[in-house]
């Protein structure tokens, strides 16, 4: 199109940028809590995210070993010596044993007196040495006591990140976030809220495309009426109901409810589908002598597989991201049957400030909806379009 | 592990069940009921297949029934009695209730917010990127990026909108991108033409575009010329005249307000407690998830515009500016009004963004959260129902408007 009647449209470039500068915005939340997910508690809360992936200049205050320890401080020559790393000493992860030290001091008012390899004295004749990497030797001439000495360095860390998030918040046994099992309790609502829709949706949507009675055109408005009553009208009346034929809170209701909910988009999606089907197949098969039931089951049903691969999308992702119906239908005041979103927002509410189990727990609620969507994009964009009423 | 089985169990049950009573329910009507052979076997087949439409449906129509129909005229029944009284009616004392109730109001207000700047909003970006991926090789990719957050759920989102909008004290490092962009300002020349400059240009631009729009009508309302509008269709136009003019005066309020406005630079704000603001920080949530949906379908309508058109209007000499506005837009007007429609039904649900991020604090009270409020932490049914009925009668008019479409496309 661009090279229409010879003429390269000059705007090609500014439509290249632009459209990079979209994506970027658009990728950029998703992409602050994933990079978040990898951080350790202290990272997130010191530095904003997209510093992470660059070296990072950080003021520390470190200590020297304890001459009090066993074989800290050795005598050598005459002085007391401690030697060793103030990273090591630290106890930090050995990664930041990487770090590059660029000015030190002893004081918490003069943090940049010395540069690496300087040598500072302290009072009653001590002196310390300090170097890029952190290694020290502190000396003394009388025999030093109490706790390390400290120094003020103002060191540059390279980027860092940990699985240890992901290993609390999957599969530590006694966390008290519970995500695995709410993980496998939103499972356990998603699959049967998915299959069984369709199967009822799909001999309806057969009815009301094949199949000639009076009232069909009815149904068909009656459906489409029903895409658009929002749910919210449903809880109450349903709950009740549920309450007065003894299923109360639980698995069963919230089933029941994810079918009632999702019908009226499927059966909506496979008639539309199915009602495009070329005809002389139908018939021809009638013709022979094939009842409703053997061309819907061996006809109808495996040519309308795209369609009911993308309502399939649809429902799965509605019901794993859904809060509104498993609050009303499912967690009962036990919480047993807490699924994922819930547990977010409960972190959300409490721990609003712990990032580390917040990104991370909401990224592996994320992960799943997200891996279906890049797999099966194909489908739900078919879906989309089959799907808005036009 | 013990709620799986039961998963699985009701998979099979489910599944299983389904099918043997379509099948059995089949088998029942051909064999036993009304058997195909016999002398009356003609008028067998004949009321069979009368019949079998009607098992084909009845599963279908049961849960449809039950868990959509029937629930709106009950919580239409509650919302017209009092529990407390015994399920006494009390006529619209419920409904009297809470339009005296200030966060009834505040709710309506934010709703209606909501609803001309999300659908608006996402129209327009989804818009935006349909037509810049349109012609470029890495256009799908770049459009499967864009329409990511729609698998996104809103509580996943929201907690990613969190860490946007994060803040720390004024000392340290600000580890939300918001308060770290803030910061950047301080009130220098920068400063003016990112804050003051350009906002008011584009508001500007955007009063400039209603106030024509009013103009043109109101010129059709006094002279028609050769088309004379209808009654109703003058009501219309005359409404728009309206609407039109009371955005415009809103815009220049707008204009006046950035330019004279105090920003507070250099300190960290806390985003979603400023009243009104927070609504808008709340609302681009829900507008970067439903972008990808806009831009999905009217990508695809943009594809289906018939390629003469266009080549026409290019050999005429249109520049692409103008292929886009006179020749693109008015084809896929049609697309234009479904997405909005859709995403306006979207917009009239919108429970867990708010619900995850403020719960209706700082007056970003929206209507679904208002009756989740009034069910479920008050115990007051009358009033959460008034508020669901409220919700309906909302979407009604696209219902009207969806069902006449549908029954047209029938014909």
């Amino acid at each position: 199109m661009d090279n229409i009647a010879g003429s390269k449209s000059s705007l090609t470039w500014a439509v290249h940028i632009s459209v990079v500068a979209l994506v970027l915005l658009w990728l950029f939340p998703t992409l602050g809590l994933f990079v978040s997910s990898f951080r350790t508690a202290d990272q997130i809360s010191s530095s904003g995210w997209w510093k992470s992936m660059f070296p990072q200049e950080q003021n520390l205050t470190l200590r020297s070993a304890d001459p009090d320890d066993e074989g800290a401080q050795v005598l050598r020559d005459g002085v007391y010596v401690v030697e060793g790393n103030l990273f090591v000493q630290a106890g930090a992860d050995v990664g930041a044993s990487e770090a590059e030290i660029s000015v030190w001091g002893t004081s918490s008012r003069e943090i940049s007196t010395y540069v690496p390899g300087d040598t500072a004295v302290l009072k009653d004749g001590e002196t310390m040495t300090v170097q890029v990497n952190g290694d020290y030797v502190w000396t003394g001439e009388a025999q030093m006591s109490g706790r390390g000495q400290r120094a003020f360095v103002t060191a540059v860390t390279p980027p860092e990140f940990t699985l240890d998030n992901y290993r609390n918040v999957l599969f530590d046994e006694n966390n008290r976030e519970g995500m695995a099992k709410a993980f496998f309790n939103t499972l356990t609502v998603t699959i049967p809220a998915t299959i069984i829709p369709i199967l009822i949706a799909a001999f309806a949507a057969y009815a009301l495309a094949w199949m000639d009675f009076p009232g069909r055109a009815l149904l068909v408005a009656f459906v489409v009426a029903l895409l658009v009553v929002p749910l919210q009208l449903a809880l109450i009346p349903l709950l009740k109901l549920h309450n007065d034929i003894g299923i109360g809170k639980g698995y069963l209701g919230v089933w029941l409810a994810h079918t009632g909910f999702g019908l009226p988009l499927a059966i909506y999606l496979l008639r539309n589908y199915m009602v495009g089907l070329p005809r002389d197949i139908i018939e021809n098969a009638r013709v022979d002598g094939a009842t409703d039931f053997q061309i819907f089951t061996k006809i109808i049903l495996p040519l309308s597989f795209p369609a009911l691969a993308s309502f399939a999308i649809f429902q799965f992702l509605w019901t794993w991201n859904d809060l509104l119906v498993s609050l009303v239908f499912l967690i009962d005041s036990t919480g047993e049957t807490t699924v994922m979103t819930k547990q977010i927002v409960e972190l959300l509410g409490t721990r609003g400030g712990n990032w580390e189990i917040l990104a991370t727990s909401a990224f592996v609620s994320i992960s799943v909806p997200l891996i279906v969507f890049f797999t099966m994009q194909r489908y739900l964009v078919r879906g989309l379009l089959a799907g808005s009423v036009k | 592990m013990q709620p799986a089985l039961l998963g699985l169990f009701t998979i099979i049950v489910g599944v299983g069940g389904c099918i043997g009573y379509f099948y059995f329910s089949n088998l029942f009507l051909d064999k036993v009921l009304f058997p195909a052979k016999g002398v009356n076997a003609g008028r067998n087949i004949n009321r069979a297949n009368m019949i079998r439409p009607w098992l084909f449906l009845a599963p279908a129509l049961l849960a449809l029934s039950l868990y959509l129909a029937y629930p709106v005229f009950a919580t239409l029944w509650y919302s017209v009695t009092d529990r407390d009284q015994g399920n006494a009616f009390v006529g619209l004392a419920n409904y009297r209730q809470m339009f005296d109730d200030p966060k009834f109001w505040e709710a309506l207000r934010n709703n209606m917010l909501w609803l001309i700047i999300v659908p608006a909003a996402s129209t327009a970006f989804g818009l935006l990127a349909a037509q810049l991926t349109d012609r470029i090789k890495w256009g799908s990719i770049a459009k499967s990026l864009i329409f990511m957050p729609m698998a996104i759920s809103f509580v996943g989102a929201a907690v990613i909108f969190k860490l946007i909008y994060d803040t720390r004290p004024v000392d340290s490092n600000q580890i939300g991108v918001l308060n770290a962009v803030w910061l950047q300002f301080n009130g220098g020349a920068g400063s003016a033409l990112l804050l003051r400059i350009m906002p008011a240009l584009l508001l500007g631009a955007f009063g400039a575009l209603v106030g024509f729009a009013g103009l043109t009508m109101a010129r059709r309302l006094i002279s028609p010329g050769h088309v004379h509008p209808t009654a109703p269709m003058k009501v219309l136009i005359a409404f728009g005249v309206l609407v039109s003019a009371v955005l415009v005066f809103l815009v220049l309020r707008g204009i006046l307000g950035i330019a004279t406005f105090s920003f507070p630079y250099g300190v960290p704000q806390t985003w979603l407690t400023i009243p009104l603001w927070n609504s808008i920080f709340l609302m681009v949530v829900l507008v970067w998830i439903q972008t990808g949906f806009a831009m999905v379908i009217l990508s695809a309508a943009l594809r289906g515009i018939p390629e003469e058109t266009i080549e026409a209007a290019i050999v005429d000499g249109a520049n692409p500016f103008q292929v886009f506005f006179k020749i693109k837009m008015p084809q896929i007007a049609g697309t234009i009004v479904v997405v909005w429609t859709t995403i306006t039904i979207v917009v009239l649900k919108v429970f867990d963004i708010v619900f995850a991020m403020t719960n209706g604090q700082w007056e970003t009270q929206v209507l679904a959260n208002y009756m989740y409020d009034k069910l479920f932490r008050a115990n007051d049914w009358g009033v959460g129902s008034a508020g669901a009925m409220v919700i309906m009668l909302l979407v009604t008019p696209i219902l009207v408007w969806n069902v006449y479409n549908a029954r047209k496309e029938m014909r």
